[in-house]
Protein backbone atom coordinates (compact mmCIF):
# COMPACT_ATOMS: atom_id res chain seq x y z
CA UNK A 1 0.00 0.00 0.00
CA UNK A 2 1.74 2.92 -1.12
CA UNK A 3 1.06 6.78 0.65
CA UNK A 4 -1.33 7.91 -2.10
CA UNK A 5 -3.71 4.46 -1.37
CA UNK A 6 -4.09 5.27 2.31
CA UNK A 7 -4.79 9.11 1.96
CA UNK A 8 -7.42 8.08 -0.45
CA UNK A 9 -8.30 5.29 2.17
CA UNK A 10 -8.35 8.04 4.97
CA UNK A 11 -10.88 10.10 2.52
CA UNK A 12 -13.20 7.65 1.83
CA UNK A 13 -13.20 6.68 5.59
CA UNK A 14 -13.90 10.25 6.94
CA UNK A 15 -16.84 10.77 3.88
CA UNK A 16 -18.33 7.30 4.61
CA UNK A 17 -18.53 8.50 8.64
CA UNK A 18 -19.98 11.25 8.01
CA UNK A 19 -22.36 10.19 5.58
CA UNK A 20 -23.25 7.17 8.20
CA UNK A 21 -23.57 9.92 10.94
CA UNK A 22 -26.50 12.09 8.78
CA UNK A 23 -28.26 8.84 7.32
CA UNK A 24 -28.14 7.24 10.91
CA UNK A 25 -29.34 10.03 13.14
CA UNK A 26 -32.24 9.84 11.15
CA UNK A 27 -33.23 6.76 12.53
CA UNK A 28 -35.73 6.67 15.08
CA UNK A 29 -35.27 4.36 18.78
CA UNK A 30 -37.97 2.44 17.32
CA UNK A 31 -36.10 1.00 14.92
CA UNK A 32 -32.64 1.20 16.91
CA UNK A 33 -32.62 -3.08 16.70
CA UNK A 34 -33.32 -3.27 13.15
CA UNK A 35 -30.68 -1.04 12.31
CA UNK A 36 -27.83 -2.47 14.76
CA UNK A 37 -28.68 -6.22 12.49
CA UNK A 38 -29.01 -4.24 9.42
CA UNK A 39 -25.68 -2.54 9.88
CA UNK A 40 -24.17 -6.03 11.06
CA UNK A 41 -25.34 -7.58 7.78
CA UNK A 42 -23.67 -4.60 5.80
CA UNK A 43 -20.62 -5.41 7.82
CA UNK A 44 -20.75 -8.89 6.77
CA UNK A 45 -18.69 -7.34 3.39
CA UNK A 46 -16.05 -8.30 4.95
CA UNK A 47 -16.92 -11.43 3.07
CA UNK A 48 -15.47 -10.33 0.13
CA UNK A 49 -12.33 -10.30 1.55
CA UNK A 50 -12.39 -13.92 3.26
CA UNK A 51 -13.49 -15.34 -0.33
CA UNK A 52 -10.57 -14.04 -1.62
CA UNK A 53 -8.07 -15.70 0.96
CA UNK A 54 -10.34 -18.96 0.97
CA UNK A 55 -9.96 -19.32 -2.74
CA UNK A 56 -6.47 -17.42 -3.72
CA UNK A 57 -4.64 -20.44 -2.87
CA UNK A 58 -1.47 -19.04 -1.55
CA UNK A 59 -0.52 -21.59 0.90
CA UNK A 60 -2.63 -24.11 3.58
CA UNK A 61 -3.14 -22.02 6.34
CA UNK A 62 -4.31 -18.79 4.93
CA UNK A 63 -6.72 -21.40 2.65
CA UNK A 64 -8.17 -22.87 6.12
CA UNK A 65 -8.47 -19.47 7.78
CA UNK A 66 -10.05 -17.59 4.98
CA UNK A 67 -12.43 -20.91 4.92
CA UNK A 68 -13.39 -20.13 8.11
CA UNK A 69 -13.71 -16.19 8.01
CA UNK A 70 -15.80 -17.21 4.48
CA UNK A 71 -18.17 -18.89 7.16
CA UNK A 72 -17.98 -16.51 10.34
CA UNK A 73 -18.88 -13.38 7.27
CA UNK A 74 -21.91 -15.23 5.88
CA UNK A 75 -23.30 -16.08 8.84
CA UNK A 76 -23.58 -12.60 9.59
CA UNK A 77 -24.95 -11.31 6.37
CA UNK A 78 -27.06 -14.25 5.40
CA UNK A 79 -28.76 -14.31 9.08
CA UNK A 80 -28.19 -10.18 9.37
CA UNK A 81 -30.49 -10.10 6.14
CA UNK A 82 -33.49 -12.65 7.42
CA UNK A 83 -33.22 -11.48 10.77
CA UNK A 84 -33.65 -7.80 9.86
CA UNK A 85 -36.61 -8.33 7.77
CA UNK A 86 -38.16 -10.61 10.20
CA UNK A 87 -38.23 -7.94 12.73
CA UNK A 88 -39.42 -5.00 10.26
CA UNK A 89 -41.92 -6.98 8.78
CA UNK A 90 -43.67 -6.94 12.32
CA UNK A 91 -43.45 -3.16 12.80
CA UNK A 92 -47.34 -2.46 12.16
CA UNK A 93 -49.31 1.15 12.60
CA UNK A 94 -53.03 1.20 12.94
CA UNK A 95 -55.76 -0.89 13.66
CA UNK A 96 -53.46 -4.26 13.84
CA UNK A 97 -53.01 -3.80 17.61
CA UNK A 98 -56.81 -3.38 18.17
CA UNK A 99 -58.66 -5.78 16.01
CA UNK A 100 -57.16 -8.91 17.35
CA UNK A 101 -59.08 -7.79 21.33
CA UNK A 102 -58.71 -10.87 23.67
CA UNK A 103 -62.07 -13.06 23.76
CA UNK B 1 -12.58 -17.13 -15.64
CA UNK B 2 -11.62 -14.14 -16.52
CA UNK B 3 -8.51 -12.08 -16.68
CA UNK B 4 -7.37 -9.53 -14.46
CA UNK B 5 -7.59 -7.05 -16.79
CA UNK B 6 -11.53 -7.65 -17.54
CA UNK B 7 -12.36 -8.05 -13.57
CA UNK B 8 -10.74 -5.12 -12.67
CA UNK B 9 -13.33 -2.71 -14.12
CA UNK B 10 -16.17 -5.07 -13.46
CA UNK B 11 -15.46 -5.45 -9.36
CA UNK B 12 -14.91 -1.68 -9.28
CA UNK B 13 -18.29 -0.91 -10.89
CA UNK B 14 -20.14 -3.47 -8.68
CA UNK B 15 -18.55 -2.31 -5.31
CA UNK B 16 -19.18 0.83 -6.45
CA UNK B 17 -22.62 0.16 -7.00
CA UNK B 18 -22.87 -1.86 -3.89
CA UNK B 19 -21.71 1.23 -1.61
CA UNK B 20 -24.40 3.38 -3.17
CA UNK B 21 -26.96 0.26 -2.54
CA UNK B 22 -25.94 -0.40 1.38
CA UNK B 23 -26.20 3.88 2.14
CA UNK B 24 -29.91 3.73 0.85
CA UNK B 25 -30.32 0.05 2.79
CA UNK B 26 -29.54 2.15 6.02
CA UNK B 27 -31.53 5.61 4.83
CA UNK B 28 -34.60 2.86 4.51
CA UNK B 29 -34.44 2.79 7.85
CA UNK B 30 -35.44 6.23 8.74
CA UNK B 31 -39.30 5.53 9.06
CA UNK B 32 -40.92 1.73 9.50
CA UNK B 33 -42.79 1.91 5.76
CA UNK B 34 -39.60 2.39 4.00
CA UNK B 35 -37.29 0.20 6.07
CA UNK B 36 -37.86 -3.06 4.38
CA UNK B 37 -37.78 -1.79 0.79
CA UNK B 38 -34.20 -0.06 2.24
CA UNK B 39 -33.22 -4.10 3.46
CA UNK B 40 -33.96 -5.05 0.00
CA UNK B 41 -31.37 -2.54 -1.29
CA UNK B 42 -28.87 -4.01 1.10
CA UNK B 43 -29.57 -7.25 0.05
CA UNK B 44 -29.15 -6.43 -3.27
CA UNK B 45 -25.96 -4.16 -2.84
CA UNK B 46 -24.35 -7.85 -0.85
CA UNK B 47 -25.58 -10.02 -4.07
CA UNK B 48 -23.56 -7.61 -6.64
CA UNK B 49 -20.87 -7.39 -4.36
CA UNK B 50 -20.44 -11.39 -3.60
CA UNK B 51 -21.38 -12.29 -7.05
CA UNK B 52 -18.60 -9.84 -8.74
CA UNK B 53 -15.71 -10.81 -5.86
CA UNK B 54 -16.03 -14.14 -7.48
CA UNK B 55 -15.10 -12.97 -10.69
CA UNK B 56 -11.52 -12.07 -8.14
CA UNK B 57 -8.62 -12.75 -10.53
CA UNK B 58 -6.40 -14.30 -7.69
CA UNK B 59 -9.34 -17.23 -6.47
CA UNK B 60 -8.03 -20.41 -8.23
CA UNK B 61 -9.81 -22.91 -6.34
CA UNK B 62 -13.81 -22.12 -5.34
CA UNK B 63 -14.11 -25.34 -3.19
CA UNK B 64 -13.44 -23.44 0.08
CA UNK B 65 -15.13 -20.59 -1.17
CA UNK B 66 -18.47 -22.67 -1.66
CA UNK B 67 -18.27 -24.86 1.01
CA UNK B 68 -18.25 -22.20 3.21
CA UNK B 69 -20.63 -20.16 1.63
CA UNK B 70 -23.17 -23.07 2.06
CA UNK B 71 -22.15 -23.67 5.54
CA UNK B 72 -22.42 -20.14 6.57
CA UNK B 73 -25.68 -19.34 5.06
CA UNK B 74 -27.45 -22.53 6.69
CA UNK B 75 -26.25 -21.48 9.77
CA UNK B 76 -27.36 -17.83 9.38
CA UNK B 77 -30.87 -19.07 7.91
CA UNK B 78 -31.12 -21.40 10.70
CA UNK B 79 -30.57 -18.76 13.38
CA UNK B 80 -32.37 -16.41 12.02
CA UNK B 81 -35.73 -18.20 11.59
CA UNK B 82 -35.90 -19.68 14.64
CA UNK B 83 -34.64 -17.75 17.33
CA UNK B 84 -37.07 -16.14 19.58
CA UNK B 85 -37.35 -12.00 19.50
CA UNK B 86 -36.72 -12.16 23.33
CA UNK B 87 -33.39 -13.96 22.61
CA UNK B 88 -32.50 -10.96 20.16
CA UNK B 89 -29.54 -9.10 22.16
CA UNK B 90 -27.56 -12.66 22.89
CA UNK B 91 -27.84 -12.95 18.70
CA UNK B 92 -26.52 -9.53 18.43
CA UNK B 93 -23.73 -10.30 20.38
CA UNK B 94 -23.12 -13.71 18.41
CA UNK B 95 -22.91 -11.51 15.18
CA UNK B 96 -20.73 -9.30 16.48
CA UNK B 97 -18.13 -12.27 17.37
CA UNK B 98 -18.29 -13.59 14.15
CA UNK B 99 -17.84 -10.48 12.15
CA UNK B 100 -14.74 -9.99 14.68
CA UNK B 101 -13.26 -12.85 13.86
CA UNK B 102 -14.18 -12.70 10.43
CA UNK B 103 -11.99 -9.82 10.04
CA UNK B 104 -9.09 -11.04 12.84
CA UNK B 105 -8.63 -14.65 10.49
CA UNK B 106 -8.62 -12.50 7.05
CA UNK B 107 -6.07 -10.32 8.95
CA UNK B 108 -3.38 -13.16 10.25
CA UNK B 109 -4.28 -15.15 7.00
CA UNK B 110 -3.15 -12.12 4.83
CA UNK B 111 0.00 -11.48 7.22
CA UNK B 112 0.88 -15.44 7.21
CA UNK B 113 1.06 -15.11 3.53
CA UNK B 114 3.01 -12.13 3.31
CA UNK B 115 5.12 -12.57 6.38
CA UNK B 116 8.80 -11.73 5.78
CA UNK B 117 7.63 -9.73 2.82
CA UNK B 118 6.44 -6.36 4.73
CA UNK B 119 9.61 -4.00 4.46
CA UNK B 120 8.08 -2.06 1.32
CA UNK B 121 4.85 -2.26 3.13
CA UNK B 122 4.75 -0.75 6.54
CA UNK B 123 1.26 0.94 6.24
CA UNK B 124 0.18 -2.71 4.92
CA UNK B 125 1.08 -4.33 7.98
CA UNK B 126 0.19 -2.08 10.26
CA UNK B 127 -3.76 -2.23 9.02
CA UNK B 128 -3.47 -5.99 9.41
CA UNK B 129 -2.28 -5.45 12.82
CA UNK B 130 -4.96 -3.18 13.94
CA UNK B 131 -7.50 -5.84 12.13
CA UNK B 132 -6.29 -8.75 13.80
CA UNK B 133 -6.49 -6.70 16.94
CA UNK B 134 -9.69 -4.88 16.92
CA UNK B 135 -11.02 -8.23 15.61
CA UNK B 136 -10.11 -10.58 18.58
CA UNK B 137 -10.85 -8.06 21.14
CA UNK B 138 -14.56 -7.68 19.24
CA UNK B 139 -14.57 -11.94 18.89
CA UNK B 140 -13.87 -12.71 22.54
CA UNK B 141 -15.61 -9.03 23.88
CA UNK B 142 -19.08 -10.35 22.34
CA UNK B 143 -18.30 -14.16 23.18
CA UNK B 144 -18.24 -12.48 26.71
CA UNK B 145 -21.45 -10.33 26.71
CA UNK B 146 -23.27 -13.14 24.98
CA UNK B 147 -22.29 -15.44 27.56
CA UNK B 148 -23.19 -12.58 30.37
CA UNK B 149 -26.98 -12.24 28.34
CA UNK B 150 -27.46 -15.70 27.96
CA UNK B 151 -27.08 -15.92 32.00
CA UNK B 152 -23.62 -18.31 31.42
CA UNK B 153 -21.71 -16.36 33.52
CA UNK B 154 -24.09 -14.60 35.43
CA UNK B 155 -25.01 -10.91 34.81
CA UNK B 156 -23.40 -9.53 38.01
CA UNK B 157 -19.80 -7.57 37.33
CA UNK B 158 -17.07 -9.99 38.16
CA UNK B 159 -13.85 -7.40 38.61
CA UNK B 160 -10.59 -8.01 40.50
CA UNK B 161 -8.06 -5.53 42.33
CA UNK B 162 -5.94 -3.63 39.88
CA UNK B 163 -8.40 -4.64 36.79
CA UNK B 164 -8.61 -1.27 34.90
CA UNK B 165 -4.70 -0.91 35.40
CA UNK B 166 -4.14 -4.17 33.88
CA UNK B 167 -6.37 -3.62 31.11
CA UNK B 168 -4.49 -0.09 30.50
CA UNK B 169 -1.07 -1.76 30.65
CA UNK B 170 -2.46 -4.47 27.62
CA UNK B 171 -3.53 -1.66 25.99
CA UNK B 172 -0.08 0.03 26.14
CA UNK B 173 1.46 -3.08 25.45
CA UNK B 174 -0.63 -3.51 22.38
CA UNK B 175 0.52 0.19 20.94
CA UNK B 176 4.25 -1.00 22.14
CA UNK B 177 4.08 -3.86 19.75
CA UNK B 178 2.49 -2.27 16.97
CA UNK B 179 5.00 -0.06 17.11
CA UNK B 180 7.56 -2.52 16.71
CA UNK B 181 6.00 -4.41 14.20
CA UNK B 182 6.45 -1.23 11.90
CA UNK B 183 10.01 -0.44 12.82
CA UNK B 184 11.04 -4.21 12.34
CA UNK B 185 8.45 -5.17 9.55
CA UNK B 186 10.42 -8.79 9.73
CA UNK B 187 9.88 -9.76 13.10
CA UNK B 188 6.76 -12.11 13.20
CA UNK B 189 6.43 -12.00 17.01
CA UNK B 190 4.87 -8.50 17.64
CA UNK B 191 2.25 -9.50 14.96
CA UNK B 192 1.07 -12.67 16.77
CA UNK B 193 1.60 -10.93 20.02
CA UNK B 194 -1.43 -7.91 19.63
CA UNK B 195 -3.45 -11.05 18.20
CA UNK B 196 -2.87 -12.38 21.58
CA UNK B 197 -3.41 -9.66 23.35
CA UNK B 198 -6.40 -8.68 21.48
CA UNK B 199 -7.88 -11.98 23.00
CA UNK B 200 -7.57 -10.87 26.10
CA UNK B 201 -8.36 -7.35 26.35
CA UNK B 202 -11.60 -8.08 24.63
CA UNK B 203 -12.31 -10.80 28.09
CA UNK B 204 -10.95 -8.31 30.24
CA UNK B 205 -12.74 -5.10 29.32
CA UNK B 206 -15.96 -6.72 29.31
CA UNK B 207 -16.62 -9.20 32.28
CA UNK B 208 -16.25 -6.05 34.76
CA UNK B 209 -19.72 -4.66 32.68
CA UNK B 210 -22.74 -5.30 34.36
CA UNK B 211 -25.91 -6.56 32.98
CA UNK B 212 -27.88 -2.95 32.89
CA UNK B 213 -24.90 -1.61 30.80
CA UNK B 214 -24.98 -4.31 28.07
CA UNK B 215 -26.68 -2.42 25.78
CA UNK B 216 -24.06 0.60 25.79
CA UNK B 217 -21.47 -2.63 25.57
CA UNK B 218 -23.28 -4.64 22.64
CA UNK B 219 -23.36 -1.00 20.75
CA UNK B 220 -19.45 -0.61 21.43
CA UNK B 221 -18.67 -4.04 20.25
CA UNK B 222 -21.15 -2.69 17.01
CA UNK B 223 -19.02 -0.47 16.71
CA UNK B 224 -15.23 -1.99 17.24
CA UNK B 225 -16.90 -4.68 14.62
CA UNK B 226 -17.24 -1.75 12.15
CA UNK B 227 -13.71 -0.31 12.31
CA UNK B 228 -11.98 -3.96 12.09
CA UNK B 229 -14.00 -4.38 8.97
CA UNK B 230 -12.64 -0.94 8.26
CA UNK B 231 -8.94 -1.66 8.95
CA UNK B 232 -9.68 -4.74 6.59
CA UNK B 233 -10.36 -2.29 4.34
CA UNK B 234 -7.35 -0.32 4.32
CA UNK B 235 -5.20 -3.40 4.70
CA UNK B 236 -6.73 -5.03 1.27
CA UNK B 237 -6.76 -1.63 -0.74
CA UNK B 238 -10.50 -1.71 -0.66
CA UNK B 239 -12.73 0.98 -0.51
CA UNK B 240 -16.32 -0.94 0.12
CA UNK B 241 -14.63 -2.38 2.98
CA UNK B 242 -14.09 0.88 4.17
CA UNK B 243 -17.10 2.51 3.85
CA UNK B 244 -19.39 -1.01 5.34
CA UNK B 245 -17.07 -0.25 8.84
CA UNK B 246 -17.38 3.31 8.80
CA UNK B 247 -21.25 2.96 8.41
CA UNK B 248 -20.51 0.22 10.53
CA UNK B 249 -18.48 2.32 13.01
CA UNK B 250 -20.60 5.08 13.13
CA UNK B 251 -23.85 3.72 13.84
CA UNK B 252 -22.56 1.98 16.65
CA UNK B 253 -20.54 4.66 18.28
CA UNK B 254 -23.92 6.85 17.75
CA UNK B 255 -25.91 4.07 19.45
CA UNK B 256 -23.45 3.96 22.50
CA UNK B 257 -23.36 8.02 22.97
CA UNK B 258 -27.03 7.73 22.87
CA UNK B 259 -26.96 5.04 25.44
CA UNK B 260 -24.86 6.78 27.88
CA UNK B 261 -26.82 10.15 27.57
CA UNK B 262 -29.61 8.28 28.39
CA UNK B 263 -28.21 7.24 31.66
CA UNK B 264 -26.34 10.21 32.29
CA UNK B 265 -22.71 8.29 32.48
CA UNK B 266 -19.59 9.13 30.62
CA UNK B 267 -18.29 6.15 28.53
CA UNK B 268 -15.28 5.81 30.96
CA UNK B 269 -17.69 5.44 33.86
CA UNK B 270 -19.26 2.48 31.79
CA UNK B 271 -16.41 0.90 30.79
CA UNK B 272 -14.26 1.48 33.69
CA UNK B 273 -17.25 1.84 36.75
CA UNK B 274 -17.95 -1.35 37.26
CA UNK B 275 -21.54 -0.38 37.70
CA UNK B 276 -23.74 -2.08 40.67
CA UNK B 277 -20.21 -3.27 43.33
CA UNK B 278 -20.66 -0.69 46.03
CA UNK B 279 -23.68 -0.30 46.56
CA UNK B 280 -24.32 3.65 46.83
CA UNK B 281 -24.75 5.44 50.29
CA UNK B 282 -28.40 5.59 49.71
CA UNK B 283 -29.08 2.06 48.87
CA UNK B 284 -26.97 1.12 51.70
CA UNK B 285 -29.03 3.15 54.64
CA UNK B 286 -32.98 2.53 53.58
CA UNK B 287 -32.04 -1.03 53.76
CA UNK B 288 -35.11 -3.69 53.03
CA UNK B 289 -37.59 -3.24 55.86
CA UNK B 290 -39.48 -0.23 54.16
CA UNK B 291 -43.39 -0.77 54.23
CA UNK B 292 -45.01 -1.53 50.90
CA UNK B 293 -48.17 -1.76 49.27
CA UNK B 294 -48.98 -5.75 48.21
CA UNK B 295 -51.64 -5.88 46.00
CA UNK B 296 -53.78 -8.82 44.92
CA UNK B 297 -54.05 -9.58 41.61
CA UNK B 298 -57.91 -8.48 42.14
CA UNK B 299 -57.20 -5.49 43.81
CA UNK B 300 -54.74 -4.53 40.45
CA UNK B 301 -57.74 -5.66 38.17
CA UNK B 302 -60.02 -3.36 39.83
CA UNK B 303 -57.36 -0.15 39.45
CA UNK B 304 -57.03 -1.07 35.97
CA UNK B 305 -60.88 -1.36 35.23
CA UNK B 306 -61.48 2.15 36.65
CA UNK B 307 -59.45 3.75 34.58
CA UNK B 308 -59.42 6.00 31.77
CA UNK B 309 -55.98 6.23 30.87
CA UNK B 310 -53.32 4.01 31.09
CA UNK B 311 -49.40 3.44 30.66
CA UNK B 312 -47.41 0.84 30.27
CA UNK B 313 -43.88 0.65 31.10
CA UNK B 314 -42.03 -2.04 30.22
CA UNK B 315 -38.73 -3.16 31.34
CA UNK B 316 -36.06 -6.00 30.96
CA UNK B 317 -38.36 -7.99 33.19
CA UNK B 318 -40.76 -8.46 30.33
CA UNK B 319 -38.87 -10.11 27.96
CA UNK B 320 -37.41 -12.46 30.71
CA UNK B 321 -40.91 -13.40 31.30
CA UNK B 322 -42.17 -12.99 27.46
CA UNK B 323 -44.80 -11.30 29.03
CA UNK B 324 -45.31 -8.98 25.52
CA UNK B 325 -47.99 -10.88 24.30
CA UNK B 326 -49.90 -10.92 27.60
CA UNK B 327 -49.09 -7.59 27.72
CA UNK B 328 -51.09 -6.63 24.14
CA UNK B 329 -53.81 -8.97 25.69
CA UNK B 330 -54.27 -6.65 28.64
CA UNK B 331 -54.17 -3.22 26.56
CA UNK B 332 -56.31 -4.39 23.56
CA UNK B 333 -58.93 -5.64 26.66
CA UNK B 334 -58.64 -2.01 28.25
CA UNK B 335 -58.89 -0.35 25.08
CA UNK B 336 -62.12 -2.30 24.39
CA UNK B 337 -63.46 -0.76 27.21
CA UNK B 338 -62.79 2.71 26.42
CA UNK B 339 -59.56 3.55 27.75
CA UNK B 340 -56.41 5.00 26.54
CA UNK B 341 -53.28 2.63 26.66
CA UNK B 342 -50.02 4.37 25.86
CA UNK B 343 -46.40 2.36 25.89
CA UNK B 344 -43.52 4.43 27.42
CA UNK B 345 -40.22 3.20 26.09
CA UNK B 346 -37.27 4.01 27.64
CA UNK B 347 -33.65 4.29 25.43
CA UNK B 348 -31.76 1.96 28.15
CA UNK B 349 -35.38 -0.57 28.79
CA UNK B 350 -34.07 -4.11 27.97
CA UNK B 351 -30.62 -5.41 26.97
CA UNK B 352 -29.92 -3.74 24.06
CA UNK B 353 -30.87 -0.45 22.11
CA UNK B 354 -34.66 -0.95 20.79
CA UNK B 355 -35.42 -4.18 22.26
CA UNK B 356 -38.62 -3.12 23.93
CA UNK B 357 -40.09 -1.79 20.56
CA UNK B 358 -39.29 -4.96 18.96
CA UNK B 359 -40.72 -6.90 21.17
CA UNK B 360 -43.88 -5.28 21.59
CA UNK B 361 -44.27 -5.35 17.75
CA UNK B 362 -44.14 -9.10 18.10
CA UNK B 363 -46.84 -8.94 20.08
CA UNK B 364 -48.38 -6.88 17.46
CA UNK B 365 -48.53 -3.82 19.29
CA UNK B 366 -48.77 -0.71 17.02
CA UNK B 367 -45.96 1.59 16.59
CA UNK B 368 -47.75 4.49 17.36
CA UNK B 369 -48.88 3.56 20.72
CA UNK B 370 -44.81 3.29 21.59
CA UNK B 371 -43.26 6.80 23.26
CA UNK B 372 -39.86 7.87 24.11
CA UNK B 373 -39.04 9.32 27.00
CA UNK B 374 -39.51 13.26 26.01
CA UNK B 375 -42.83 12.55 24.01
CA UNK B 376 -44.52 10.73 27.08
CA UNK B 377 -43.03 11.67 29.84
CA UNK B 378 -45.44 15.08 30.61
CA UNK B 379 -48.11 13.16 30.15
CA UNK B 380 -47.66 10.67 33.52
CA UNK B 381 -48.85 13.34 35.81
CA UNK B 382 -52.38 12.79 33.63
CA UNK B 383 -52.77 9.23 34.03
CA UNK B 384 -54.45 6.92 36.00
CA UNK B 385 -52.74 4.53 36.17
CA UNK B 386 -49.42 3.57 34.92
CA UNK B 387 -48.17 -0.44 34.90
CA UNK B 388 -44.61 -1.02 35.42
CA UNK B 389 -43.84 -4.45 33.92
CA UNK B 390 -39.82 -5.57 34.90
CA UNK B 391 -38.76 -2.15 34.82
CA UNK B 392 -36.35 -0.63 37.77
CA UNK B 393 -33.74 1.56 37.03
CA UNK B 394 -35.77 3.53 34.49
CA UNK B 395 -38.88 3.71 36.84
CA UNK B 396 -36.40 4.63 40.14
CA UNK B 397 -37.01 8.57 41.59
CA UNK B 398 -33.51 8.34 42.78
CA UNK B 399 -32.54 9.39 39.96
CA UNK B 400 -33.73 12.83 39.97
CA UNK B 401 -33.45 13.87 43.56
CA UNK B 402 -31.01 11.71 45.42
CA UNK B 403 -26.91 12.76 44.38
CA UNK B 404 -25.55 9.77 45.94
CA UNK B 405 -27.85 7.52 44.08
CA UNK B 406 -25.79 5.51 41.73
CA UNK B 407 -28.31 6.49 39.02
CA UNK B 408 -28.63 10.02 39.93
CA UNK B 409 -28.87 11.80 36.63
CA UNK B 410 -30.51 9.69 34.40
CA UNK B 411 -33.38 10.39 32.72
CA UNK B 412 -36.29 8.35 34.24
CA UNK B 413 -39.80 8.29 33.52
CA UNK B 414 -42.14 10.65 36.05
CA UNK B 415 -44.48 7.42 36.84
CA UNK B 416 -44.56 8.49 40.47
CA UNK B 417 -46.65 11.60 39.38
CA UNK B 418 -49.38 9.05 37.79
CA UNK B 419 -52.95 8.29 40.29
CA UNK B 420 -51.86 5.00 40.60
CA UNK B 421 -49.01 3.00 40.22
CA UNK B 422 -49.03 -0.36 39.47
CA UNK B 423 -45.64 -2.16 39.40
CA UNK B 424 -45.47 -6.41 38.24
CA UNK B 425 -42.43 -7.54 39.90
CA UNK B 426 -40.64 -11.35 40.62
CA UNK B 427 -39.90 -10.08 44.10
CA UNK B 428 -38.83 -7.24 46.23
CA UNK B 429 -35.25 -7.83 45.85
CA UNK B 430 -32.95 -5.28 44.03
CA UNK B 431 -32.58 -5.13 40.48
CA UNK B 432 -29.54 -5.50 38.60
CA UNK B 433 -27.59 -2.03 39.34
CA UNK B 434 -28.42 -3.32 43.61
CA UNK B 435 -29.56 0.37 43.58
CA UNK B 436 -33.37 0.80 46.01
CA UNK B 437 -36.18 2.05 44.60
CA UNK B 438 -38.10 4.08 46.37
CA UNK B 439 -41.04 4.44 43.83
CA UNK B 440 -41.87 0.67 45.60
CA UNK B 441 -42.33 2.07 48.71
CA UNK B 442 -44.62 5.79 47.88
CA UNK B 443 -48.31 5.27 49.07
CA UNK B 444 -49.68 5.49 45.38
CA UNK B 445 -47.55 2.46 44.64
CA UNK B 446 -49.42 -1.08 44.69
CA UNK B 447 -46.78 -3.37 44.04
CA UNK B 448 -48.01 -7.04 42.46
CA UNK B 449 -45.14 -9.61 42.94
CA UNK B 450 -45.03 -12.53 40.78
CA UNK B 451 -43.88 -13.79 37.36
CA UNK B 452 -44.98 -10.96 35.09
CA UNK B 453 -46.98 -12.97 32.19
CA UNK B 454 -48.98 -14.81 35.24
CA UNK B 455 -50.21 -11.75 36.97
CA UNK B 456 -51.09 -10.01 33.51
CA UNK B 457 -53.11 -13.48 32.66
CA UNK B 458 -54.29 -13.20 35.79
CA UNK B 459 -55.55 -9.40 35.82
CA UNK B 460 -57.24 -10.12 32.60
CA UNK B 461 -59.41 -13.03 34.10
CA UNK B 462 -59.94 -10.78 36.94
CA UNK B 463 -61.09 -7.76 34.64
CA UNK B 464 -63.31 -9.96 32.44
CA UNK B 465 -64.92 -11.64 35.57
CA UNK B 466 -66.16 -8.25 36.74
CA UNK B 467 -67.74 -7.30 33.90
Amino acid sequence: MSTEQLIVGLYVFMLATFVGYQVISRVPPLLHTPLMSGTNAISGISLVGSLVAAGAQHNQVSTALGFVAVICASINVVGGFLITDRMLRMFKKGGAGKDKAPR
Amino acid sequence: MIGEALARPILGVAYLLASLFFILCLRGLSSPEQARRGILFGELGMLLAVVATLLHWQILDYTWIFAGLIIGGAIGTAISLTIPMARMPERIALSHAFGGLASALVGVSEYYDSAGRFDGERFRLGALGIESFLGFLTFTGSLVAFGKLQGLLGGAPITFKGQNKVNLLLFLGALALLATALVIPSLALPFYGLAVIGLLLGVLAVIPIGGADMPVVISLLNSYAGLAACATGFALDSKILIICGALDGASGLMLSLLMSRAMNRSFSNVLFGAFGTEPGAAAATTGTALPYNEATVEDAAAVLAAAQSVIVVPGYGMAVSQAQHAVRDLASLLEARGADVKYAIHPVAGRMPGHMNVLLAEANVSYDRLFDLEAINDDFARADAVLVVGANDVVNPAAKKDPKSPIYGMQVFNVEQARSVLVLKRSMSHGFSGVENELFFLPNTMMVLGDAKKTLLGLIAAIKGAE
